[in-house]
């Protein structure tokens, strides 16, 4: 075929516009997604972790987080014999890139993914004071950048520091479980390209889910339990110096 | 710019979401209650000798609460979208009730009251003036310019009761402001239910402060006699007001100190690093014992008239710089720490920046500004007896 200039002039806007469901993964449609059908949170299991920071490029490329700002993180741990109150923790460019070798020795090292706890009860939903952010039927809380007046205080009400603002935008910004894929029958970025499968995407409606059966023969913890927020991120063997 | 950090911040943490401005909002607004319910002492409390400063510090908290939103708006992200926290307020948000409270106070209570105790004025002024200034205040007076003593009786009764509704809605206003720093759960600096509490007496106790120093500053302006009985008792219900103030603070932080829960060790290590200028120095020592001393010797030992107005103008200064420092370390100081408890931050201020040093300076200045033009279109000295004398003169 032979392509005129004319014809290229037609090609290139098509191309232009295809080429975002290209680097989206195509996902397929779900035509018969409820909302109410669902109830969203996350497993993590720590014991799997190893730090290399593929969840965070995953979520950054995803998502267009700017740099500097993270709606997902890895922390390192380092405990030296019993002293639970005063780890040694650091997560430089939160993890993105992995972590330099550690400087300790000895003692207890683990690494604990964060992202938003996906709270029912989420005090930065609470706070809101134009109702921006919000729990979805399907328990994931979003915020709505075209009502958000950028008043900081779902940041200050956020007790696990999921939260920034996007310098672009001006408006608060966090984990949304890539609700852009949920909604279209896909997983997470981070849970997709997690190479040890250590977080997973639960769907705690859905009878079949597998994290029903882990939930059951499992302790799992959330982080900060005493601040009553139903989070909805579970952790498996987590520490109890994480905070 | 990299931010210096101690420890272990979460990532998002590092940079402060709250700034100078935020410090300002709680800081004019507290002076704004304190103001008025210091003229609800004469009006409600009938304590006459504080009658000199009834009026101005009426038009002080007027100037005040107009400056009050604006560091809000100029930090918000999109201040053209603040306008949807009157249409569509999330009823679950503290911070969603401020718009509805501010009007409330603005209209309801402070304007209103102004209004008809200034509207004797107004109307004589309508009359006596030329010009401009006659417009202004045909228009101030909103056509009402009946001021035979049956239409004054009613202004004055009709003025009681805004009154009295006035210092509630001032308790309101301000307690209400601590309370967006105390429900914050995430946050234990700020998490405690004494601090609507402290937020009000602390407000009731710059608010004074500073209706008693501009009462003295423009008393001399004007070159006239400063009331020492007015000045007297202002200074003893500060002094009063300071010890309860005083002594709520000092309960929180026995409290913390005593039951040492897992916020201590991060929060008592910033008070003694970070915060310790801010807060032991310019605020404990500074701005409440120093002040506190002096207020306390002059209710024992009877110095001259020229020795009391010293003190009480040092100790006013000192008391207005300490509440600044108050607001500033809860403001600030509760974002220094990490919400991990292992690591600290550091608050960098810019100079010209939306958020900066210099739009704080110009917020602070112009409520003054805002004072001036009242105080010029509105004497608060009795311009009515002026010109009653000028009116019967012709």
């Amino acid at each position: 075929m032979n392509i005129t200039r004319r014809r290229l002039l037609y090609l290139l806007p098509a191309a232009a516009i295809a080429w975002e469901f290209v680097e989206a993964g195509t996902p397929e449609l779900a035509p018969n997604y409820k909302l109410t059908d669902h109830w969203y949170g996350m497993l993590i299991d720590v014991t799997k972790c190893i730090g290399c920071g593929s969840c965070v490029r995953a979520c950054q490329n995803e998502n267009g987080v700017p740099d500097g700002y993270f709606r997902t993180w890895v922390e390192r741990y380092h405990i030296e014999n019993w002293d639970d109150e005063s780890p040694n923790v650091d997560s430089p460019d939160g993890g993105k890139l992995g972590f330099p070798p550690s400087k300790y020795t000895g003692g207890k090292n683990f690494f604990v993914p964060k992202l938003c706890n996906h709270c029912a009860d989420s005090p930065c939903t609470q706070v809101c004071p134009v109702g921006a952010t919000f729990v979805s039927p399907d328990g994931v809380v979003l915020v709505d950048s075209k009502y958000c007046v950028g008043c900081r205080y779902c940041i200050q009400a956020c007790p696990y520091g999921c939260r920034f603002i996007n310098p672009k935008t001006e408006t608060a910004e966090k984990c949304t479980l890539c609700y852009h894929r949920l909604t279209k029958g896909l997983t997470t970025a981070c849970v997709e390209n997690c190479p040890t499968g250590t977080r997973q995407l639960a769907d705690l409606k859905n009878p079949n889910d597998p994290i029903h059966e882990f939930l059951k023969t499992h302790s799992v913890q959330v982080l900060k339990p005493h601040l009553a927020t139903r989070s909805k991120t579970f952790y498996y063997g987590l520490d109890g110096s994480v905070r | 710019m990299q931010i210096p950090v101690d420890g272990f911040m979460y990532p998002n943490e590092v940079e402060l979401q709250w700034s100078v401005l935020i410090v300002l909002y709680p800081y004019l607004t507290g002076l704004v209650a304190g103001a008025f319910i210091l003229a609800s002492l004469e009006r409600i409390f009938r304590v006459e000798a504080v009658k000199p400063t009834y009026r101005l510090a009426l038009l002080t908290a007027l100037a005040f609460l107009l400056v009050a939103p604006m560091p809000l708006q100029l930090h918000l992200g999109h201040p053209e979208r603040s306008f949807e926290m009157y249409l569509t307020p999330h009823t679950t948000s503290a911070m969603a009730m401020f718009g509805f409270v501010y009007l409330w106070y603005l209209m309801g209570v402070l304007v209103l009251e102004i209004w008809l105790d200034f509207r004797k004025d107004i109307v004589l002024l309508s009359k006596s003036s030329t010009g401009l200034k006659k417009v202004i205040y045909k228009v101030l007076t909103l056509g009402s310019d009946n001021i035979s003593p049956r239409a004054l009786a009613i202004d004055d009764r009709v003025g009681y009761i805004i009154t009295l509704i006035g210092i509630p809605s001032a308790f309101l206003l301000h307690g209400y402001v601590g309370f967006i720093f105390g429900s914050v759960k995430a946050n234990p600096w700020w998490s405690t239910p004494l601090m609507p509490v402290v937020f009000l007496f602390s407000a009731m106790v710059s608010g004074i402060a500073m209706v008693m120093l501009l009462y003295m500053l423009l008393t001399w302006w004007r070159k006239q006699p400063i009331d020492m009985h007015c000045v007297d008792t202002i200074a003893q219900y500060l002094f009063y007001t300071f010890v309860i103030d005083f002594s709520l603070e000092m309960l929180d932080l026995i409290h913390r100190i005593y039951e040492a829960d897992e916020s201590f060790r991060s929060l008592d290590f910033m008070v003694h690093s970070r915060l310790y200028l801010s807060q032991i120095v310019i605020q404990i020592i500074m701005g409440t014992a120093v002040p506190l001393a002096l207020l306390g010797i002059t209710q024992v030992v009877h110095f001259s008239d020229y020795v009391r107005k010293r003190i009480y103008s040092t100790a006013g200064v000192l008391t207005m710089i300490g509440i600044f420092a108050m607001r500033w370390n809860v403001v600030i100081g509760g974002q220094l720490f990490s919400k991990s408890f292992l690591g600290y931050t550091t608050y960098k201020l810019d100079f010209v920046a939306r958020e900066g040093l210099l739009p704080a300076i110009m917020l602070m200045i112009l409520p003054f500004i805002f004072l001036w033009v009242l105080v010029k279109l509105l004497p608060p000295w009795g311009a009515h007896e002026h010109v009653s004398q000028a009116a019967s003169a012709d």
